[in-house]
């Protein structure tokens, strides 16, 4: 069982890590990155059982993962560089010329971890739902996660996904909503409101399980029972709450830093907030 | 002529019977259909492995993702539609999770261009070689006859990486052979001649052969060269025959705007600027006809071909 405390100050200094990442580039963004840093930690920490150190593209006989909203790459780079998928101090070169940290993940640059682009969004599930298939072929009994935004749903592809994925039963996946309720233009209820989000997969054919995605000790407990129902002949989705920009004051409640980077006195103001738990990259 | 077909048939039936074949032979394979398996030929392979073919359904993003994903956990997912809805309508999806991230997807498109006839122009897809060939890492591959389809689809199973797979609706001459080893990236020279170079790809290569024949009775030696891979293009051989022959013409079922002309006219542009005639669809959408009535309408007929290679000759 994992040591909750220090998932916590993982969760932390990964906050840290993403601002100090988008701050240097003065690029990025740092919003839905430090509303999931929780999910991304408990997710690569504990969660999945996965091969940091042999990383392969084929992931056969591990855990897999999707990030299909791919500007949340600072927080998921960060998270794998303190897995052990590659050196922290690479954290450094995030957005800049000859990175293998690109502004949203590629596998062009060969990046560990890394399986597919994402950037262009309400592709990841798709591609999850392929991988999980190609499992099953396989006779591979690990499980496949993803994350998406929750505008990000607003692309039908999305939906195509989650109707074949409860169709063919894929059973061995458990895909994450970020329901932060923002978007790059304002509130999701503003730009495309979903009414109610969890009626509408529930009626697709999948689980759903809801759960607040900035309480770890929440966060792995509904994990655990996302797990539980794998293999059951459902999809399973975790509808997960989170406040976008969590951990720096001015950055909460609103949607104004989806997408920007802190100026110098910004940055300044940030870091006051977010302490050095781990060790500074 | 040189050739003789051994029957009219259709190219997609060569990809269905390849596919069938690589059922058989190789165990990694996966087919993937968007509600078409009828017309894509894949009931063979999915009569023998229903457990390696995924229907679905009439979701033509999800399915190139669908295919993306089967790569990671080494499946080699073959996925099949139109044209049409094989390229345009996911362009993107191609763009991201295929060629930008390099996985080993054989996008196998039928119905291509003005042949697929009476559906008219929603169907007939024509900008979908410009499309695959501008994206990086993508070998684009448009072979001739039922025969060479066949042999295409075996060799791209081979061959490790994004592949968009070319094929058509309508019987034509079956004229290569059936045991012939297809290789990627390699200009197929059919017929040898001195003084025009008819460089031909798909369905259009019958009718190149035809055009040579009446050409040689006009007293006209016209190379024929068989173009199946537009990318990579065969640079070597078509600069070998252009050099010699110094005058080119072009045929293809697709626009000239971004096809194989336009492929061959950049590449002499930059390495041998000789003159060039374009036997292809000039800036226009097709129509509903049927497919004969079509390429003599919009000028992808055997006569076409041969006026071209007059002009050519001309402009020497």
């Amino acid at each position: 069982m994992a040591d909750i405390e220090f998932l916590k100050k993982m969760a932390a200094q990964v906050r840290r890590d993403v601002i100090r990442m988008v701050h240097k580039p003065a690029s990025g963004h740092p919003g839905g990155s430090l509303g999931c840093a929780d999910f991304f930690t408990a997710l690569y920490f504990e969660v999945m059982n996965i091969n940091p150190k042999n990383f392969t593209m084929d992931g056969i006989g591990e855990d897999v993962f999707f990030l299909s909203n791919g500007h949340l790459s600072a927080a998921w780079y960060s998270v794998m560089a303190r897995r052990g998928f590659f050196d922290i101090a690479e954290l450094s070169t995030f957005r800049l010329l000859n990175s293998r940290l690109q502004g949203h993940p590629t596998t062009a640059e060969h990046l560990p971890g890394v399986r597919v682009a994402s950037g262009s969004l309400g592709q990841g599930l798709s591609v999850a739902c392929g991988a999980a298939l190609a499992k099953k072929l396989n006779g591979d009994q690990s499980l496949v996660y993803t994350l998406h935004g929750d505008g990000e749903l607003q692309e039908g592809q999305i939906w195509e996904a989650v109707l074949f994925a409860a169709a063919k039963k894929i059973d061995n996946l458990i895909a994450t909503v970020d329901y932060n309720g923002k978007q790059i233009d304002g509130t999701v209820d503003e730009v495309v409101t979903f009414g109610n989000l969890k009626a509408k997969w529930e009626s697709f054919g999948w689980e759903v399980l809801e759960t607040n995605g900035n309480n770890m000790e929440e966060l792995l407990a509904t994990f655990a029972a996302a797990k539980s129902k794998t293999g059951q002949g459902k999809p399973i989705v975790i509808l997960m709450r989170t406040e976008m920009g969590m951990g720096v004051d001015f950055m909460m409640g609103t949607h104004k830093w989806h997408g920007k980077a802190p100026n110098d006195d910004e940055f300044a103001r940030a870091m006051a907030q977010l302490p050095e738990t781990i060790g500074d990259f | 002529m040189k050739y003789t077909s051994s029957g009219n048939k259709d190219t997609r039936s060569g990809f269905g019977a390849g596919l069938y074949e690589l059922g058989k032979t190789n165990p990694n394979v996966v087919a993937l259909c968007a509600d078409l398996v009828g017309s894509l030929k894949m009931d063979d392979f999915i009569k023998e492995n229903p457990h390696r073919f995924i229907q679905v359904g009439i979701a033509e993003a999800n399915m190139i993702g669908l295919a993306a994903g089967l790569t990671i956990g080494g499946k080699i997912p073959f996925a099949g539609t139109f044209a049409a809805f094989a390229t345009g309508r996911v362009y993107d999806q191609i763009r991201q999770v295929v060629a930008y991230s390099n996985k080993n997807v054989k996008i196998c498109a039928s119905h291509a261009g003005l042949t697929l006839g009476e559906d008219g122009a929603t169907h007939q897809m024509l900008e979908d070689i410009g499309m695959m060939k501008m994206l990086p890492n993508m070998t684009v591959i448009v072979p001739c006859d039922y025969n060479q389809t066949k042999a295409a689809t075996l060799a791209i199973a081979e061959h490790i990486g994004p592949v968009y797979l070319r094929f058509g609706r309508p019987a034509v001459p079956n004229f290569t052979p059936a045991d012939q080893k297809f290789e990627i990236g390699k200009a197929q020279l059919l017929v040898e001649g001195s003084q025009v170079t008819i460089f031909a790809t798909g369905h259009m290569v019958w009718k190149a052969l035809e055009a040579a024949d009446i050409l040689e009775q006009k007293g006209i030696s016209a190379e024929v060269i068989n173009i199946h891979t537009i990318k990579p293009l065969d640079e070597k051989s078509i600069l070998k025959s252009v050099a010699k022959n110094r005058c080119v013409v072009t045929a293809e079922e697709h626009m000239m705007n971004g096809g194989l002309g336009d492929s061959i006219a950049q590449l002499l542009a930059r390495k041998m600027p000789t003159p060039i005639e374009m036997v292809a669809v000039n800036d226009t959408f097709g129509e509903s006809g049927k497919p004969e009535e079509l390429l003599v309408k919009y000028g992808l007929d055997t006569p076409n071909i041969v006026d071209a290679a007059q002009k050519v000759l001309t402009r020497k």
